[in-house]
């Protein structure tokens, strides 16, 4: 079996300035909406008390929002989770109180409410400053893997290369973001997990087709830039393709049997999955080649031979 | 060109052999088990005696069981059902703990892994299972080292006045001030004095002088950064012990106490589903004081009117009046080795008998010589607030570190008082500032989902793979398979924490890891269509691939341990299992796959085609 059947090069960046003006036009709307709406944090990073509970039938979410309210809670948030059964409750951090019997004191007022009876699930308070801290540790370990990844592509390949693919692949993290953002989400630390994963995963793509414009520049010399990029992706299009299409089975199956707690991950890594080979392919080449990336920088050594051919 | 050595082989298949042998232990399941460990600190358990003693209560009970195993501070013995576990507890607990007021021993329900022995010997252990995929509770705790070095520094201005009185130093107070100590002088001379005794008897601080006029000469004394940092360790590690004291006494199987980041500690209980009383165990940040009373005459009544003399603090004596205690603090409860409820030996009172280390009692003889006929408060300070158990009038000198405190307590207080003493106090005091529960039906069914994912995943590829790629993609497939046995051999070996996040980082390291042999497969057939043999294209497809595959793992390498450093709870556990499996599929899709080619065609000379899918060229449309 075979699905790509290619027969000439597929010129990719003679249409470079479309797919970048579509890029941006994305990448400023998920600015737009983060900024606008920001991200629906998980109580890892705000802190404050979530209560999870489950009923033996449908849980109405009206009566237990107003027994709380009644019971001197504001600010609470009650959804379902996974099924019409699972009851989420958030709690925001109160000043003066303390972890202890929060949970008990929700227990205790869903207890007071009529219908059927709750069975305590999970409960996990986090305090104000351990939020700070991992959303700070996020940003840090967000750019120890911008900055690795940046040196070791510079070493590796070429600084141009480099700098055009970390951009791509942070356009990537930003439109993931945008998605969390515009759909209200919840952003946890799972996903922020997930995020950077596809941070290293997409840089992949990039990588690939990279090793392939290397080896191009060197094999063949009547080439355009333009055109070895065009070649470079085209002979790892297939691949790209298959390589993808595997780890979303895989993504796809932690969607479907998952269940909820995997559900965002699975989801931010679809999303980051399809940007992923996108931005790859279409806005790190063409950025690639407006930084200047030329047959000169990978075959130094061989300079003077190809004056001479030439 | 495609044959590797027999080394090579041999290798590969001991690397897979030993993968095999770990992974195993996690197949097995757990069975019911009981385990024996000390309830004492100064209790030290004898595996050897204990294993010994375990056998023999369950003979004579007519237990069968399927085995005893030991480790360094618990024995635990396995049983074949949870009916025969319960009736071995009740046995060995009653022959264990013969005075059940006083346990020797914590005789608690454990599950054990199910491998057989010869795995276990081999330190083949399953991988632990983290709390959302068991259920239990979890607490982070904060240290609060502000408070710690505050104590130290009071400590230190009690050791200050004895080391000046001892060389005989005159001074005109000496006093706490923020985070430093303050010693007032008259003379100079004196001043010169004290910085040399000081600096003989300690290198722990550092001395400023400061004049505010010639009758107020100062030396400030504050802690060197070292000393600081010496002090914040202990810190750590006495409330961790502590807390290893206190939790042994829930009797909970498996407990995790560690230490994170500078002044965190974790602690989580598995099985524990009541909180509350976790919590009031955990929350017991009981430290005991010795102070003097203060019995000046009409100082009592003075401070009850609102005006607390001088270097004095007001305390209520459990169950009696108010009692005014001086604020320096003679002893600690760090100075304790063990406390034991009994009897007063001559009024038949309930009693704590308390028992102090060498400095303690060396400390405690001083005092009580020095104080003969004066009261000293005995102070439990709980939560910030103090409370002064008992105020005994000090009789004779009391030597040999052996004290008893008695009045006032009946036998169960005596027991809880004793039991709050010997759990040892904190060196400072915690706050809880992050808690999880999760319930222990939610721990099986995130299992199962974790299971299921990778499960489908896994069939979902292979199935793929087999077609798309023939023979080619079977043997991508069984490169896949060893991964993931290679990866949770690993897993078991370091004893990691499986967690949900982990098992999703396992999913999607197999769906990375497939990358590479996509990579090496599409390599191939593009050097069969570029017209190259059969043995050639397997050469140079795997060659090629590999830089390719080196410098993707490494990127992505990067990601993880970004993850690794940053991260904490799953994101860790994430990152972990995402660092490895970036390892093990480098060595499964290049090593194990090349040799599984290589059996299937190195060996023949000639090749007219290798199955790995239809390869079609362009300009040869009916395909090769």
């Amino acid at each position: 079996m075979e699905f790509f059947r290619i027969k000439k090069d597929i010129p990719f960046m003679r249409h470079a300035l479309v797919f970048n003006v579509i890029s941006l036009i994305t990448f400023l709307l998920a600015v737009f909406f983060l900024a606008t709406r920001g991200l629906h944090l998980s109580v890892e990073f705000t802190g404050g008390t979530l209560v999870e509970v489950s009923y033996s039938e449908a849980a109405e979410l009206e009566p237990i929002r107003q027994s709380l309210a009644a019971d001197g809670y504001t600010d609470v948030l009650v959804q379902h989770f996974g099924s019409t059964r699972d009851v989420l409750i958030r709690l925001p951090n109160r000043e003066g109180t303390d972890s202890k019997g929060v949970a008990e004191r929700v227990m205790a007022t869903l207890e007071k409410s009529a219908g059927p009876k709750a069975e305590l699930r999970r409960v996990e308070f986090v305090g104000p400053q351990v939020g700070k801290e991992l959303a700070s540790d996020g940003a840090m370990a967000l750019l120890l893997v911008v900055v690795g990844i940046v040196i070791y592509l510079a070493l590796r390949f070429e600084w141009r290369l480099g700098v055009a693919t970390i951009i791509a692949n942070l356009h990537d993290v930003i439109i993931i973001l945008g998605f969390f953002a515009f759909f209200q989400w919840e952003f946890s630390l799972a996903v922020l997990a997930a995020t950077l994963a596809v941070l290293g995963y997409s840089v992949n793509e990039s990588v690939v087709v990279f090793d392939r414009v290397r080896e191009t520049f060197r094999k063949k010399r009547n080439l355009s830039t333009e055109q070895v990029v065009d070649h470079a992706i085209t002979s790892t299009i297939s691949r790209t393709m298959i390589t993808h299409g595997s780890t979303q089975m895989m993504v796809l199956s932690m969607l479907i049997f998952g269940g909820e707690t995997l559900f965002y991950f699975a989801l931010a890594l679809t999303i980051g999955i399809c940007f992923g080979i996108y931005s790859s392919v279409l806005v790190a080449s063409p950025l690639a080649i407006w930084l200047g990336v030329s047959r000169e920088q990978f075959v130094k050594p061989k300079k003077e031979k190809e004056e001479a051919v030439v | 060109m495609n044959r590797y050595p027999l080394w090579k082989n041999i290798l590969i298949g001991l690397a897979l052999l030993w993968g095999l042998i770990y992974t195993l232990p996690n197949f097995y399941g757990e069975v019911p088990a009981v385990q024996v460990s000390s309830a004492k600190a100064t209790l030290k358990l004898e595996p050897a005696s204990v294993t010994d003693r375990v056998a023999a209560i369950l003979q004579g009970a007519g237990i069968e069981h399927d085995g005893i195993f030991a480790d360094a501070n618990s024995v635990r013995a396995r049983f074949a059902s949870t009916e025969l576990q319960l009736r071995a507890k009740d046995a060995i607990e009653r022959a264990f703990n013969t005075d059940p007021q006083d346990p020797s021993y914590v005789v608690a329900l454990n599950l054990l892994s199910a491998s057989p022995s010869w795995l276990t010997s081999i330190h083949a252990l399953p991988m632990y299972l983290g709390l959302d995929l068991r259920g239990g509770v979890h607490f982070l705790l904060q240290v609060d080292m502000p408070g710690a070095l505050l104590k130290r520094l009071d400590a230190l201005s009690g050791d200050l006045r004895t080391l000046m009185r001892d060389k005989n130093v005159r001074h005109a107070g000496i006093t706490r001030e923020g985070t430093a100590v303050v010693i007032r002088f008259r003379e100079a001379a004196q001043r010169e004095a004290a910085r040399s005794a000081i600096q003989g008897s300690t290198a722990d601080l550092q001395l400023v002088d400061r004049d505010d006029g010639s009758e107020d000469l100062k030396l400030i004394a504050t802690l060197t950064p070292q000393a600081q940092q010496t002090m914040r360790e202990y810190a750590i590690k006495q409330n961790i012990s502590t807390l290893h004291n206190r939790i042994n006494e829930l009797g909970v199987a498996e407990p995790v106490i560690q230490q994170q980041g500078a002044e965190r500690i974790v602690v989580q209980l598995p099985g524990v589903q009541d909180v509350a009383k976790a919590k009031d165990i955990l929350g017991r940040t009981a430290t005991l004081e010795v102070r003097m009373v203060d019995d000046t005459p009409g100082a009592l009544e003075q401070a009850l009117t609102g005006n607390v003399p001088f270097g004095t603090e007001l305390y209520r004596e459990r169950g009696r009046g108010p009692l005014l205690v001086k604020k320096q603090v003679v002893l600690t409860g760090e100075r304790l080795t063990d406390a034991q409820p009994g009897f007063d030996g001559q009024t038949n009172e309930a009693a704590v008998h308390l028992t102090l280390d060498a400095a303690g009692a060396r400390i405690f003889r001083d005092l009580t010589r020095e104080n003969v006929g004066k009261r000293m408060a005995i102070l439990l300070i709980e939560k910030g607030k103090g409370e002064v158990v008992t105020a005994p009038v000090i009789r004779t000198e009391i030597g040999g570190g052996r004290v008893q405190i008695s009045g006032s307590m009946n036998t169960v207080e005596a027991n809880d008082v004793a039991l709050l003493l010997r759990a040892g106090s904190l060196a400072a005091p915690m706050e809880i500032i992050e808690e999880r529960t999760v319930g222990p039906s939610l721990g099986a069914e995130n299992i199962a989902k974790g299971f299921h994912s990778t499960l489908w995943g896994f069939v979902a590829i292979a199935v793929f793979m087999c077609i798309y790629y023939a023979v080619f993609g079977l043997v991508s497939t069984l490169a896949l398979a060893a991964n993931l046995l290679l990866l949770v051999a690993l897993l078991s070996l370091l004893q990691a924490t499986l967690t949900l996040p982990g098992i999703a980082a396992m999913a999607l390291a197999l769906g990375m890891a497939i990358d590479a042999n996509v990579l090496i497969n599409e390599r191939i057939r593009e050097e069969l269509r570029n017209g190259v043999s059969p043995q050639a294209a397997i050469a140079t497809g795997y060659d090629r691939a590999f830089s390719t595959i080196l410098d993707s793992s490494v990127t992505s390498l990067i990601a993880g341990i970004a993850l690794l450093v940053f991260g904490s709870g799953p994101v860790r556990g994430f990152a972990v299992v995402h660092c490895l499996g970036l390892l093990t599929s480098m060595f499964s899709a290049v090593l194990v796959s090349r040799m599984l080619i290589n059996l299937i065609y190195g060996r023949r000379r000639k090749i007219d085609k290798l199955a790995i899918g239809q390869v079609w060229k362009p300009g040869n449309v009916a395909g090769n």
